[in-house]
């Protein structure tokens, strides 16, 4: 493990905005009168409802969803908006593209896992034109070749093998998961710490700014800001299209 | 076309051939109107716009004194956006569709353009975005599009102060598209009595002619195409996810472009019936949002039990889909309808109907030059009539294409220069 004293101090904040988020507010009330519609009107909705999801730990998963928020709001996008506005935006394409040429190796990992073919033969073709004609996979030539970038991950091949998804969850930092991609999630990680492949072992520095530009990278990719939606029901529609997205991945 | 190379060479051969086309006809290349509706404008056929512009999102405390419901927590003041130039120049405000905020994809795309042209950009959330129903409007039941519009003005007024020490204006214009398009109608007839802005020129994009009718062609498009109904929904939503399954992977992060959709109607093959009922899907997501946040704010006890307050971690899945099985129509009735009749007695249904259509300013509209529409004959937000309906009223100052579906042609080049074009000739007809 490498870890180094701003992580742990990452780790104290968080804990500190967790706590303020679980003490929740206590109202009075009054009298409450039943509402013109109810879910008694619609039988079909209590047994096939595509926004019913197994989520036994709603209220503390919404805890942490607004956990979420303010870890973004304050820390997070802070930092990665401060990443955006001094690099240039041909390095932080470069920077996502290393990352993720790295994160395909999971991907073939897991096409191996689960025999498919068509998926080692392109993911070891892209990672190794995007390697060395992209340069240590600062550019991707292999998609502009028209070989796709293939996604699995330990998750997916778990749930090939007919693992259920098990109670939904929200991972703080990470967001949507369920407990068996929460799992695969931790595995490859730790696999990642196992494995070393680039000896952070023994290059401690390397390896937090590894992980830190990674962390950085991770979220300058991703366009969800938490509560943007403006929709009451953000976090039902983010539930219900999480699980069925991973549903259909794992199909495919 | 497996094969990739050839499928760039024909890409590059595409785009050489179409730049001549910069000087020709209207050649928007999607025909089918609900393919246009979601998946918009080829990226070869989209106006150039800068990427990285001068754009801050701002905050507005609108009233004082108003008690956000717990519920709402994360909506304590009205967000908006400001990009601006460093120089005096022309405003422009820019109201989004029904249910959207200040930042939707395709505000951002009016945004850029009018900056790249160099206008200061205010962009607004529709009075229907729970983000403007809780923080900004009067009545918190939105809909209302005279009401909505005095609102928006009360906001903009409040704006065009904040911005005060920050930028240097020199005249004020105006712009919505969908449901934004009818409101910038009715705020140019109120800014005649207010003068706040006296704004210049006003253009109204893709606008519904009377909201009620739209409502209702929005609220058929989910009921009809759903096979076996809405209880059926389930699988129906099962279907299109393992359909689209290479899109949505793609769908957040920032490499995606629409061509990926294009690739999916390509080779998958998705029928025009399939397609009205996602954007129907997407009406009723909007619909229900408009629904409990009107309910909540009021507590009115429509979805939520009257005087049950909702915390930040209580559970909403029942309401939503209680929410989503209640067409706009339904609502409109039971809930709209009555709350404006307790407010002004004798107000008949039809009279309310009217009162939220153009046709209840149509003398204003067909007299005032400063005003232009552009509308698509295809958008399927329109009732039969409504096309003609426009035409007559607004004359030379009605740009009508034939192609677009409902906004898919916002970005399109010819238009986004069309609309420029519009507001570069001051006070004039374009």
């Amino acid at each position: 493990m490498t870890r180094t004293r701003p992580v742990i101090s990452v780790w104290l904040v968080m804990a500190l905005l967790f706590i303020g988020v679980l003490s929740g507010c206590a109202t009075s009330r009054s009298v409450e009168v039943p509402a013109r519609h109810n879910l008694d009107e619609f039988p079909k909705e209590k047994v096939a409802s595509p926004f019913d999801v197994y989520d036994p730990i709603e209220g503390f998963n919404r805890g942490v969803y607004r956990f979420n928020y303010y870890f973004d709001t304050f820390f997070y996008l802070p930092i990665v908006e401060f990443y955006e506005t001094i690099t240039p935006n041909f390095v932080q394409d470069r920077v996502s593209n290393f990352f993720d040429n790295i994160s395909e190796v999971s991907t073939l990992a897991n096409c191996l896992l689960q025999f498919k073919g068509g998926c080692v033969v392109k993911t070891v073709g892209r990672v190794a034109i995007n390697s060395t004609v992209g340069i240590g996979g600062l550019w991707d030539p292999a998609t502009h070749w028209g070989i796709d970038r293939q996604r699995e991950d330990f998750g997916q091949t778990l749930g090939y093998y007919g693992i259920g998804d098990g109670p939904y969850l929200v991972l703080p930092v990470f967001g949507p998961s369920n407990l068996r991609d929460a799992f695969g999630l931790a595995a490859e990680k730790a696999a990642f710490e196992v494995i070393d492949p680039f000896n952070f072992e023994h290059n401690e520095e390397i390896g937090a700014a590894f992980y830190t530009t990674g962390a950085v990278d991770q979220r300058h990719k991703i366009r969800f800001r938490y509560f943007d939606s403006g929709s009451p029901f953000e976090y039902e529609l983010i539930r219900m299209l999480y699980a069925k997205y991973r549903q259909a991945e794992i199909k495919k | 076309m497996k094969n990739p190379v050839l499928r760039s060479v024909l890409g590059v051969m595409a785009i050489l051939l179409a730049v001549p086309g910069l000087l020709a006809a209207y050649d928007y290349p999607v025909a089918n109107p609900y393919i246009a509706t979601i998946a918009g404008t080829p990226s070869e056929f989209m106006a150039e716009l800068p990427a990285g512009i001068r754009v801050k999102q701002l905050q507005l405390k609108v009233f004082e004194d108003r008690d956000v419901p717990p519920v709402f927590w994360y909506q304590k003041k009205l967000k908006y956006s400001l990009a601006w130039q460093k120089e005096k120049a022309p405003l422009i405000f820019v109201i989004a569709a029904a249910g959207t905020g200040y930042n939707a994809p395709r505000m951002q795309v009016l945004q850029r353009a009018f900056f790249k042209a160099g206008f200061h950009v205010v962009c607004l959330p529709s009075p229907t975005h729970p983000n403007f129903i809780v923080t900004a409007s009067t009545t918190g039941v939105p809909g209302n599009v005279r009401e909505d519009a005095s609102d928006l003005y009360r906001v903009m007024t409040q704006i065009r102060e904040d911005l005060q020490d920050r930028i240097e204006v020199s005249e004020f214009f105006l712009t919505g598209y969908s449901l934004g398009g009818a409101e910038t109608a009715f705020l140019a007839k109120l800014d005649e009595e207010k003068k706040v802005f006296n704004f210049r020129k006003v253009l109204m994009i893709n606008p519904p002619v009377s909201l009620y009718s739209s409502i209702r062609i929005l609220d058929q498009m989910l009921v009809r195409n759903v096979p076996g109904g809405l209880d059926n929904l389930n699988a129906f939503i099962d279907r299109v996810m393992t359909k689209f399954s290479g899109v949505y992977q793609k769908l957040d992060t920032l490499d995606f472009n629409n061509n990926v959709l294009y690739q999916v109607f390509e080779e998958k093959g998705t029928s025009d019936k399939e397609m009205a009922a996602l954007i129907g899907i997407s009406f009723r997501l909007i619909s229900s949002n408009m629904i409990i946040t009107a309910d909540v704010f009021n507590n009115a006890g429509y979805l939520v039990p009257k005087n049950h307050i909702l915390s930040s971690t209580d559970s909403t899945t029942d309401y939503l889909k209680v929410a989503f099985r209640i067409s706009f129509e339904k609502y409109f009735d039971e809930f709209f309808y009555p709350f404006f009749k307790a407010r002004s007695p004798g107000l008949t249904k039809e009279a309310l109907i009217e009162s939220v259509s153009l046709r209840s300013i149509e003398k204003y509209l067909a007299s005032t030059e400063k005003i232009g529409v552009i509308a698509n004959e295809d958008d399927l937000i329109l009732a039969p009539g409504e096309l003609d309906y426009l035409r007559q009223v607004f004359g030379k100052r009605a740009k009508i294409y034939p192609h677009g579906g409902h906004l898919g042609n916002i970005d399109y080049r010819e238009n986004v220069d069309y609309m420029l074009r519009f507001f570069s000739e001051r006070g004039e007809e374009p």
